[in-house]
This record gives structure tokens, C-alpha cells and sequence, in this order.
């Protein structure tokens, strides 16, 4: 277990620093100056290179790379070019609303893939299959902006039952912040759920031609029990492969969501920050999501060998 | 032991719907089973034998058409709900499945599938069936069963796995035990082992057996009776020392003929029965073997043929028995 974890966790090292490499280097590409950017074209030169020095981007690229490194390790991203706050606390403002928002997405795929995904192994080429499966080739074709505004119709406008738009805080309790994110996470899951629901029917289906599934049925096993007891954990590894995916998605890939609810999550900070070429809260956001989806598929890769003995802990 | 049959068949017939369209996989099979006898099953692949097996366990697909009737202690089978089968399966008709590598579930341990059937079928507690599963697993063979009982499928060699399955199939103490081909995908030197096990298991617990296989020595080595099987129809049936002394069916006289023999001359080639199993999609209206029989002549082709009784309870399905039964000669 030990020998395992240290091979991958020093994988997981590798990456992010091969990450970081890229990020910085491809940012430090980019043509113009942040100091002349953030000063205007009429600025004086000498304005311009003061700033340049006060934000340290005078010196050498690989004190720069080290700096940001150091930086990462002890916390301190350095402040916005724009704002002139720590990146640091923009990000954890935003995490608050995205980190939420991302794992309430994520259940709601879970609960209504899995369900979809069952009924439908369960009732292979029935009505139910057919029905269920058409269903899903809709979510999968609708844009989920445009549903998202149809939920605002319906639940906003029409129901008034939840609010159209912004994000409430946590301070007024748990469930004011739920309520405000409801909406955003159901549009986000829809879809996510219509591809998670096909993947687990197919999964289970191919589970369900194994031979093991008639040993168990020899045994005087039920269809259903068979499949919840003997085929539904067999078929998770597809399953949890592409869950993994999809959260790391929902955690920076809903900026137009954010924008149709008016949500201060991390998609809109990365938007703006690059609309104002304020590069070092780009070069962070962009480092953080990395990471996450680094981790992300380290933990998928650990649950793997817990729901699969033969996948040896040593082995992955 | 009383006389009336365990299991009693009567004009099975099985339709199955493949890619072909429907096929007749299975018809006119007719046979009886007492308590604690043996009957074996012999055929190539395709010949119905599997099929025939899987619609006494119930387990075909549901699009499959089964007519005729399988009485278990007079208790009609066909047609029998999926729930009042289950409450048979795995408790008084047990299968052995020809694929050990893949035929236990890769995700649960050993003990718990075995202890599955009897937390099933009989009131037992997760303990107790824990303990009992021990118990089979140690009588079946497997060295340290105590220990390994909470082992995965994956750790175990084909032969043990092979042993699990049997003390799976016999966890709930089963009137009926049919093994499809138990030893074909093993070692040939734990082929033996196996069966030898299958058979003092049948024995020490006075079940009837059903054995499956397409191997003739197997065959004779380990039932009673015997059927053999072609193109969906049983072709003959008997004792299997009067059909190993006299075989009928130009169709067992050619498989026996067909089986390697050691001390042959070197460079003498294996005989084989000319042309191809008929597709089952398209059977002949008359004997399915009559495309590939030496004596077959037109009325051969015209309906099959019924069975005629060459012996003491040993039927052949063939119009041609003066002829094949003389010119036959061939037997152990």
C-alpha cells in the first residue's frame, strides 16, 4: 500500500510540475506587458518601468518560475495586477460558490444517471429501454444555457419558487446557499447525467452477457437481485472513469452557466482576469484547475482497486 | 428409492431466436431421470446438449419458445414464473458451468458466493452459512479452506476455481446436478481429479446427475445412461455399456470412430465424420444426419425418423439400423 501510494503521489508531483512549466511558459509567451497594460498606452516610460519592477517582472524568467513555485508552497500567489489583492483570497471567494456548485451537480448526475442507467439495463430493448434512452439523447443534444433559462421560467418567473439569478453566501445558512445554486446545478447535470445514464447502460449490459451472471442466476438469484448484487459493482469502472471526468469539467467548465445565473464562480474570474490581462490570477486559476483534475483522477484511480480486488493497489 | 422419475422429460422442444432468424435448437427430447442416477449427455458443439440443460434449469433467454414438458417430482417446469424457479435453481436443480475462469464473480470473495445459495434457499444465518460454506469448500478439495474462504476469484488456479463452482452447486444439497462439460477447459491432468470428485460427490449424496460432454470416454467412464445428441435430436439412447457394445447410429459409430486412440501407427490420420453440423436455423425435414451419413438413402430425407428400439431400453433414430447395426462392428 505504502510503496503504492508513494509511486503515485510522486506521479502526481511529476505532473502538476510539468503543468506549471507549461502554464508559465505559455503565459510568459504571451506579447505585451501587464505593466503597460495596466497603465494605459499613454503612460510614460518611466511609470511603466517602475511598475514593471514593482511587480518583480523585470527579472529573469527562472527567478520568476521559482518565485511563483516558492509562492505556491507556502500559500502566497502574489497579488492582482488589477486588483491589487492576493490571488489567493479572489480564488477562495470563488471556490466557496464553485466547489459547491460542482459537487451538487456531480450528485444529481450521479443519482439520475444511475437510475436511468439501471432501469434501463434492467429493461434491455422494452418500451422503458427506448423511452429512457430517447430521453437521454435529448439531454445529451440540449445546450444547457437554453435550459437553464427554461428552468428560469418555469421555477423563477412562472413558480417563483428560487431565485433567477446571484449567488445567496453561506452566511444566511446552508440551505439559502443550496436553494440559490439549485437551478445552476440541475442545468449542469442534465446533461452530464445523459451521458453518465448511457454509460452505465452500456457498462451493465456487458456485464450482464458475463458467464458469472448465470452462475448466479443458476444459484436461484432473481434478475434484479442479480443485478444489484452481482452486475452493478462489475460495471462501475467505466462508470466512475467517466464521473471523474465530469467533475473535473463542472469545475471550470461552467462559465456560461455562471453568466446565465449571474454566479461569482471561478469560470467568471478566469474570464475577466484574461478580458483584463491580469495574467497572474490567470496563470493561478488555470495551475488550480489543473491540480484538481490531477487529483481528481488520482482518487478515481484509488477507488478503483477499492471496488476491484484483482486490481492490485501496487500495480496502478 | 422409489420408481417414479425424478425428472421426466417429455417432447422437449426448444426454439431459439438467433441472428439466423428462429432455430429449432432442440426437439423430440424425451428421457426420465430417477433418484440418484446417472445420465450422460454426448454431443459436438451445437447439438442441442446446452440448450437442453439450460431449459431444465429455466435459464434460457426469454425469447426462447420451450414446448413439450420437464417434470420435476411430477411438477410441471415449462412455463413455471421466474420466481418459483428461482426458488429451485441452486437449491434442487444445481449447475456446473463449463468456464471456471469466468463463471465465479471477479468482485466477490469465494466464501460469499459459495454461502450465496444457502442465505437463499435455506433460513441460515450469515455465520452459519459462512461455517457451512467452509465445510464444502474443504470437502471439495480446497487446501486451506478456512483461511482462503475470504479469497477472490482471481487467486485460485482453473482447477480450484473449478471446485469452488461444485461446492457452490452443491452448497443447498440438490436432487439434481447437471455439468456442462465440468472439465473441458482444465488441465488434462486435473480433468480426471475433478471428475473423479464430481462423481464420489453424486455418490456420497445420492443426487441424480446430468453430465454433459462432448468427450466419449468421459461419457463412458462416468454415467449410467447416455444420449447422444445431433442436430437437436437425441440419435440414440441406452445403457452405456449396450451402446458402447452395439452402437446403433451411423452418427455414434462415426464419433466413436473419430476419437484419437493411442498406439494407432504413427501418420495414421484421425478419422472424422465427412461434411459440417447443419446450421440449426435450417434443419432437414427428415434425419439431421442424413447429409453426412454414409448409408442415408431418399426416405432418410423425407421425415425423421422415430426411434427403434435395438435393444433393452436402447433406441437408435434411424430407419437404417439392419444395415448400420451390422456393418457397424464397432465398439469397446
Amino acid at each position: 500500500m505504502s510503496v503504492f501510494f508513494l509511486r503515485r503521489i510522486l506521479t502526481l508531483v511529476a505532473t502538476l510540475v510539468a503543468a506549471s512549466l507549461i502554464i508559465f511558459l505559455v503565459l510568459d509567451a504571451l506579447p505585451g506587458n501587464a505593466a503597460q497594460m495596466l497603465m494605459g498606452a499613454d503612460a510614460s516610460p518611466d511609470a511603466v518601468h517602475a511598475l514593471t519592477v514593482k511587480l518583480g517582472l523585470d527579472q529573469p524568467l527562472t527567478v520568476r518560475y521559482l518565485l511563483w513555485l516558492k509562492g505556491m508552497a507556502v500559500g502566497d500567489l502574489g497579488n492582482s495586477y488589477v486588483y491589487g489583492t492576493p490571488v489567493a483570497g479572489l480564488i477562495a471567494e470563488r471556490l466557496v460558490l464553485t466547489i459547491p456548485l460542482a459537487i451538487m451537480s456531480m450528485l444529481i448526475t450521479v443519482v439520475l444517471a444511475l437510475a436511468a442507467g439501471i432501469y434501463t439495463a434492467a429493461n434491455h430493448n422494452k418500451l422503458g429501454d427506448v423511452g429512457v434512452m430517447s430521453l437521454t439523447q435529448v439531454g445529451i443534444a440540449l445546450p444547457n444555457f437554453w435550459f437553464a433559462i427554461l428552468l428560469i421560467l418555469l421555477f423563477s418567473v412562472k413558480l417563483q419558487l428560487l431565485s433567477a439569478g446571484g449567488f445567496a453566501g453561506w452566511d444566511d445558512g446552508i440551505w439559502t446557499g443550496i436553494r440559490s445554486l439549485l437551478l445552476p446545478a440541475i442545468s449542469l447535470a442534465v446533461v452530464q447525467a445523459a451521458i453518465l445514464a448511457r454509460v452505465t447502460r452500456s457498462a451493465m449490459l456487458e456485464v450482464l452477457r458475463e458467464d458469472f451472471v448465470r452462475t448466479a442466476r443458476a444459484k436461484g438469484l432473481g434478475k434484479r437481485e442479480v443485478l444489484w448484487r452481482h452486475v452493478l459493482r462489475n460495471a462501475m469502472i467505466p462508470v466512475m472513469t467517466v464521473m471523474g471526468l465530469q467533475f473535473a469539467n463542472l469545475l471550470a467548465g461552467t462559465i456560461v452557466i455562471e453568466n446565465v445565473f449571474y454566479l461569482p464562480g471561478l469560470g467568471r474570474l478566469i474570464f475577466q482576469s484574461i478580458a483584463n490581462r491580469d495574467l497572474i490570477v490567470v496563470r493561478n486559476c488555470v495551475m488550480l484547475l489543473a491540480a484538481m483534475v490531477v487529483i481528481v483522477n488520482f482518487v478515481v484511480d484509488v477507488l478503483y482497486a477499492f471496488i476491484d480486488p484483482r486490481i492490485k493497489v501496487s500495480n496502478l | 428409492m422409489s420408481d417414479a422419475p425424478l425428472i421426466e422429460v417429455k417432447d422437449l422442444g426448444v426454439r431459439l431466436n438467433t441472428s439466423h432468424g428462429p432455430a429449432q435448437a432442440v426437439r423430440g427430447v424425451s428421457f426420465a431421470l430417477r433418484r440418484g442416477e446417472t445420465l450422460g449427455l454426448v454431443g459436438e458443439s451445437g447439438c442441442g446438449k446446452s440448450v437442453t440443460a439450460l431449459a431444465l434449469m429455466g435459464l434460457l433467454p426469454d425469447s426462447a419458445v420451450i414446448s413439450g414438458s420437464i417434470r420435476l417430482d411430477g411438477a410441471e417446469l415449462v412455463g413455471l414464473p421466474d420466481t418459483a424457479y428461482c426458488r429451485l435453481r441452486g437449491n434442487r436443480i444445481s449447475m456446473i458451468f463449463q468456464e471456471p475462469m469466468t463463471a465465479l464473480n471477479p468482485m466477490h470473495t469465494i466464501g460469499h458466493q459459495v454461502a450465496e445459495p444457502l442465505l437463499r434457499h435455506t433460513g441460515v444465518s450469515a455465520a452459519e452459512a459462512r461455517h457451512e460454506a467452509i465445510a464444502l469448500l474443504d470437502r471439495v478439495g480446497l487446501p486451506d479452506a478456512a483461511k482462503r474462504v475470504d479469497a477472490y476469484p482471481h487467486q485460485f488456479s482453473g482447477g480450484q476455481r473449478q471446485r469452488i463452482t461444485i461446492a457452490m452447486a452443491l452448497a443447498c444439497q440438490p436432487d439434481v446436478l447437471i455439468a456442462d462439460e465440468p472439465t473441458t477447459a482444465l488441465d488434462v491432468t486435473i480433468q480426471g481429479q475433478i471428475l473423479d470428485l464430481i462423481a464420489s460427490l453424486v455418490e456420497e449424496r445420492g443426487m441424480s446427475m446430468i453430465l454433459i460432454s462432448h468427450d466419449l470416454g468421459v461419457i463412458a467412464e462416468n454415467v449410467e445412461r447416455m444420449m447422444v445428441m445431433y442436430g437437436g435430436t437425441v440419435v440414440e439412447s441406452g445403457e452405456t455399456n449396450a451402446v458402447f457394445t452395439r452402437m446403433g447410429h451411423p452418427y455414434t459409430q462415426g464419433l466413436f470412430r473419430a476419437r484419437p486412440r493411442l498406439g494407432a501407427r504413427k501418420g495414421t490420420r484421425l478419422k472424422t465424420i465427412a461434411g459440417t453440423v447443419p446450421e440449426l436455423a435450417d434443419l432437414p425435414a427428415g434425419c439431421t444426419f442424413a447429409d453426412r451419413c454414409t448409408i442415408a438413402e431418399a426416405r432418410c430425407r423425407a421425415a425423421l425418423p422415430a426411434v427403434v428400439d435395438v435393444g433393452a431400453a436402447h433406441g437408435v433414430r434411424c430407419i437404417r439400423t439392419d444395415v448400420s447395426m451390422d456393418a457397424g462392428g464397432v465398439g469397446a
